[in-house]
């Protein structure tokens, strides 16, 4: 199947063939990791912005590492040194990199629907790199190829999900994607990261539980993601590092009561002996290293998509839909304009 | 528009025997077959590759090694194509460097996709030689390529197409020469 996908802001409206989709057609990608000369010229003159209103390391230079991988230019605006710090809009801000004449744009915002009030407002594609606790889709997608290139499938699984769920939004772009394959997620951390919320995010039908015991929440699970102890969130209500490490790290006898081939992902950046020991970290089951090397793939797979099919690359045929036709993710933008408002300050 | 089939310009047989030509010539040109490899270009190149290689293994009883490659991502047309082409992953399991590797394709046409598999192929190393074998070459070339092992050289006009099909793919197996008529 192909389908036309415009952004890539969230993984929660999109259904198992496009997620399966978006798998495959990263499949290529990975193969041209391994060859001694990475280097494409498939988007050669063309353009990616990346816009990190929040700090990242990893996921900016995944991007820009995707882009220049397929030939592309980057140009590159982060929140310390950009004049946000000035006072500027949120949409002034990326009205003027769009005045650059980008073919594309990578954004990461604090607040949660931020990418999809900047995609309602441009004409170019955009792909939300992380928005507050809302989604954050590129790692939902690394996360399923790892563990589809390990276990074979991604459908029917057991995923446990460890650490601080509600500031999450690695733990909810995996929940929309594999539970949309039939996984059950079991939730597990201290009680206030854990809400009873978070067990009706999923569409309906997708099983998700909480359990407040580590070793009750391991068992017969095919697939533990550890998330960060995010310490610059340790405010009050919270829990020491060392309760946090006697209830919830995730350590070699713990993991012993997953199934014994159960894989360990690990968004990063990693805590080692916090949330996580060094012996699972580095162990036989641990994905972490893979999660990294597929995020590559995974992000040049949605440049290319994105980028290669732009509507006003679309020669006037009656299958190119116009891009003024109403389209599932235009109409969604036009109707809910106004919550999002608050996102532009 | 319609498609107008205009004439069969090879059975089923005339295939076969083609290609058992063609792995004659390769083995015979490359001198052996010890560095030679062959690259099916998706996706009629592949089968067409498989099949020499097992013609090569009746005359020299070895085992040729045959790699595909998908030129998708190496296409000077990105910005004409219509939406997302869907892509294939390449599956070249042998180094090239020092290879005498053959590419296999069933129609050489403007030459646009030799162009491309030969980008594909210097980012996997560095062969010792490049030659290319196809079932079909139509002409209107806008590349200075040709191929060193040819099936069949026909006669075309601009508006006529070739279409090769082979059972791995098609559940037929001719090529035949169709032509766009405007109505």
């Amino acid at each position: 199947m192909t389908f036309r996908l415009r952004d890539l802001l969230a993984l929660e409206p999109l259904t198992a063939d496009e997620l399966t989709f978006l798998l495959d057609q990263s499949q290529p990608f990975q193969t041209i990791q391994r060859n001694p000369l990475k280097k494409l010229a498939t988007l050669r003159g063309k353009t990616v912005a990346l816009a990190f209103f929040e700090n990242s390391t990893r996921t900016r230079i995944s991007f820009g590492t995707a882009a220049s991988r397929l030939g592309a230019d980057t140009m590159n605006l982060q929140a310390e040194a950009s004049s946000l710090k000035k006072g500027e809009s949120l949409l002034d801000t990326v009205q003027t990199l769009n005045a650059m004449k980008p073919d594309c744009l990578v954004m990461r915002h604090a607040s949660s629907g931020a990418a999809d009030f900047v995609a309602r407002h441009l004409d170019i594609p955009v792909i939300n790199a992380g928005d507050g606790t809302h989604e954050h889709p590129s790692q939902g997608l690394l996360d399923a190829l790892t563990i589809r290139d390990r276990l074979g499938k991604i459908d029917n699984l057991n995923v446990t999900i460890l650490g601080d769920l509600q500031h999450s939004r690695v733990a909810r772009s995996n929940i929309h994607l594999l539970g949309k394959f039939g996984c059950r997620f079991t939730l597990c951390g201290p009680a206030m990261w854990v809400p009873k919320e978070l067990e009706k995010i999923g569409a309906p039908g997708v099983s998700i539980r909480r359990v407040f015991k580590l070793e009750e929440a391991l068992e017969d699970a095919d697939v533990v993601l550890v998330l960060r102890v995010q310490t610059e969130r340790m405010h009050e209500p919270s829990i020491s590092n060392e309760d946090y490490v006697l209830g919830y790290q995730l350590n070699a006898e713990r993991l012993r009561r997953a199934k014994p081939n159960a894989l360990v992902l690990h968004p990063g950046p990693m805590n080692r002996g916090s949330e996580i020991t060094p012996e699972v970290a580095d162990g036989p089951q641990s994905c972490v290293l893979e999660q990294v090397t597929n995020g590559i793939a995974v992000r040049m797979a949605l440049l290319y998509l994105l980028i290669s099919g732009g509507p006003e690359d679309v020669p006037s045929e009656p299958q190119a839909a116009p891009k003024e036709e109403p389209q599932p993710q235009r109409n969604r933008r036009s109707t809910d304009k106004k919550d999002l408002s608050h996102a532009s300050d | 528009m319609r498609i107008v089939e205009k004439a069969q310009l090879m059975s089923a047989s005339e295939i076969d025997r083609t290609l058992r030509r063609l792995a004659h010539q390769i083995v015979e040109k490359s001198g052996g077959t010890k560095h030679l490899a062959l690259i099916g270009i998706r996706r009629r190149g592949v089968p067409l590759a498989q099949r020499i290689a097992q013609a090569m293994r009746g005359i020299d009883g070895v085992d040729v090694p045959v790699g595909t490659l998908d030129i998708t991502l190496y296409r000077d047309d990105l910005s004409k194509v219509a939406t997302h082409a869907v892509l294939q992953s390449s599956d070249i399991s042998f180094g090239v460097d020092q290879m005498d590797l053959v590419l296999v394709d069933d129609v050489l046409y403007t030459g646009r996709t030799i162009r491309a598999a030969m980008n594909g192929l210097f980012d996997l190393g560095r062969p010792q030689r490049v030659s290319l074998c196809v079932l079909i070459d139509r002409g209107h070339r806008e590349m200075p390529i040709e191929a060193q092992f040819v099936g069949r050289t026909v006669q075309t006009s601009d508006s006529e197409i070739i279409e090769v099909r082979l059972r791995e793919i098609d559940d037929e197996e001719r090529v035949v020469l169709v032509d766009r008529q405007e109505p």
